[in-house]
């Protein structure tokens, strides 16, 4: 309808507007197409290295395509590694630090958000502070503090610390917290509620989204670990996959195929959770860092 | 008061017993000779005196700082090109953005383990992709010339993360700005230049400092990768910090080492916070 009001030369720019617009589409295109190539690439050799045959893994070039699937490779790899024990382990550490994280950042967000109270905000810029203390600076005096508690070759170092909350998600909590309207809080107290029951019944279900992506970072973060389990953890019965992996290949020489394989176990269960939980983690990197 | 400091408390009694607490016993540990076990023996500045004449603490001080100032910058702009592109309107947007963040939350264990393979220097991918290309091999993990930056490499494998940050900040930017330079005439570098990075300053700030923070943590890596290896070339602050506490059993001097990194980060934090009065862009919009 409009177009029929356009001058001529308003139509043709209008014309250089839309075939501008597509070429940046298809150069976005490209651009993208090519990064995803490359980002996806590595996961994509890690599994067709996992089920290549010993021979095929020696010949060069190496073979784009294995030519032959040797999915055998996955029960090779989970019988020479305790591939099982380990993730039992690492599961019994990620369960208990993300019920931690969970319940302590979830109750101390509210108090720096839901209830005024003389200095919150002063104290709120001290919990910020935090967030840019390096954690290796911890690593020797907490150490030693845990080794004189005599929770050393125990998994309590890598478990307790996430029931104190921690900086950065107590920020992203109250940051989403702070959206729900007063009001609703408000009319409760009026009613007579306590503090703890207008947590409990009006503010964490309205949290749900939010405690969510703190407990998937708490998972990703415990699964991932590699440095506490390192320091920590002594007995080869209790080590997490990381370093149970990590010490097995350079002790016994494991090879690459069956190395890979035991990453595919290590890396499928995370990106199951990222593809299922996508918006969380998207909610979750973002809600920090836009005002 | 007490109610708010009531559901504050978990964070109070972590704040003093996981941070407070073990930053001034460390402060103390930093000048004493400590090996883990017995009492720790008083021994003034010696720990600081001996950091100076060790070639080792300077290396990987060095390391660190090299690997900061390369993997930081390159990780912006790689992340800052993925933002540009995922923020056009492409209907299948969204597998972009699952591909490109995917490898970002890997554990750096596996990725390690994984370039392990790609970097091999006999049947490598890597140098497979540079034999085709008629390009001569290169040792990536073997070579101390290349060694670090075979990890920075391997560590924008992470941009995936930032550019989502970015993104966000490009969403946040009002259309209506854009418009009004459209009347002025401005093109579309133009309107880049002098809009959409001005209004991304804040962002960047943010991307930078967790950056260098990030940057100067860098182990796992190197751990998995090269045991710090060859010639030291990647034996990374971190590493060297953990080898004193753990594998030498110095943990008077391991704590003076983790002073070190503290004022280290501090410093680098607050020069980017200071410079950020010049060049962040705060506009109420």
């Amino acid at each position: 309808m409009r177009s029929t009001y356009m001058s001529a030369r308003e139509q043709v720019s209008s014309r250089v507007r839309i075939s501008l617009g597509w070429l940046r589409g298809a150069v976005a295109r490209l651009v993208l197409l090519a990064i995803a190539a490359v980002f996806l690439f590595p996961l994509y050799w890690m599994l067709a290295t996992a089920v290549k045959t010993d021979a095929e893994l020696a010949h060069f070039p190496p073979s784009l395509w294995p030519a032959h699937w040797e999915w055998g490779n996955f029960l090779a790899a989970a019988r020479y590694v305790p591939l099982f024990l380990y993730m039992k382990n690492t599961l019994v550490i990620t369960i208990w630090t993300v019920i931690g994280a969970v319940v302590s950042n979830a109750i101390v967000a509210y108090g720096f958000s839901g209830i005024d109270w003389p200095g919150r905000d002063k104290v709120f810029g001290l919990v910020l502070a935090t967030i840019f203390i390096p954690f290796p600076v911890l690593l020797v005096p907490l150490f030693d503090i845990f080794a004189h508690l005599g929770w050393v070759n125990t998994y309590l170092p890598l478990i307790v610390p996430a029931y104190f909350g921690n900086a950065f998600w107590i920020f992203l909590l109250r940051q989403f917290l702070l959206q729900i309207p007063a009001e609703l809080s408000d009319a409760a107290r009026i009613d007579g509620a306590g503090e703890l029951r207008i947590f409990w019944q009006i503010v964490l279900p309205l949290a749900k989204p939010a405690i969510a992506t703190v407990a998937i970072f708490a998972a990703l973060g415990a699964w991932n670990d590699f440095l506490g389990p390192l320091i920590y953890l002594q007995d080869n019965s209790k080590y997490t996959l990381s370093i149970g992996l990590a010490f097995f290949r350079s002790e016994h020489n494991l090879r690459l195929n069956l190395l890979m394989a035991a990453s595919t176990v290590v890396v499928t269960p995370v990106i199951l959770l990222f593809l299922s939980c996508q918006r969380y983690f998207v909610e979750g990197i973002t809600l920090g860092s836009v005002r | 008061m007490l109610v708010g400091i009531g559901f504050i408390s978990p964070w109070i009694l972590g704040f003093l017993a996981f941070l407070v607490y073990p930053i001034a016993y460390s402060f103390y540990l930093s000048f004493t000779r400590y090996t883990g076990f017995g009492a720790p023996q008083w021994i003034g500045l010696g720990n600081y005196r001996q950091l100076l004449h060790d070639q080792l603490f300077w290396t990987s001080l060095y390391n660190t700082l090299y690997y900061t100032a390369l993997a930081v910058p390159l990780g912006t702009i790689v992340a800052l090109v993925m933002a540009l592109a995922m923020n056009q309107r492409l209907r299948e947007v969204l597998l972009y953005r699952t591909a490109l963040y995917l490898p970002s939350i890997l554990p750096a264990f596996a990725v390690s383990f994984i370039f392990l393979v790609l970097m091999d220097p006999q049947n490598g991918v890597l140098n497979y992709l540079l034999y085709l290309l008629g390009l001569p091999q290169v040792n990536w993990l073997g070579d101390p010339r290349v060694a670090k930056l075979s990890i920075v490499l391997m560590s924008q494998l992470g941009a995936g993360n930032a550019a989502l940050i970015f993104l966000a900040g490009l969403k946040a930017i009002p259309r209506t700005l854009y418009e009004a330079a459209e009347l002025d005439g401005a093109g579309q570098w133009g309107k880049f230049v002098h809009i959409t990075l001005p209004m991304l300053t804040p962002v960047l700030l943010y991307n930078l400092v967790i950056g260098i923070i990030g940057g100067l943590q860098v182990f796992t890596q190197s751990y998995i990768l090269t045991g710090g290896g060859p010639a030291n070339s990647t034996l990374f602050y971190v590493y060297y910090l953990y080898n004193n506490a753990f594998a030498y059993s110095r943990l008077g001097y391991a704590a003076a080492l983790s002073w070190i990194l503290f004022v280290v980060s501090a410093v680098l934090s607050l020069l980017v916070f200071r410079s950020a009065a010049r060049w962040v862009h705060y506009e109420i919009y």
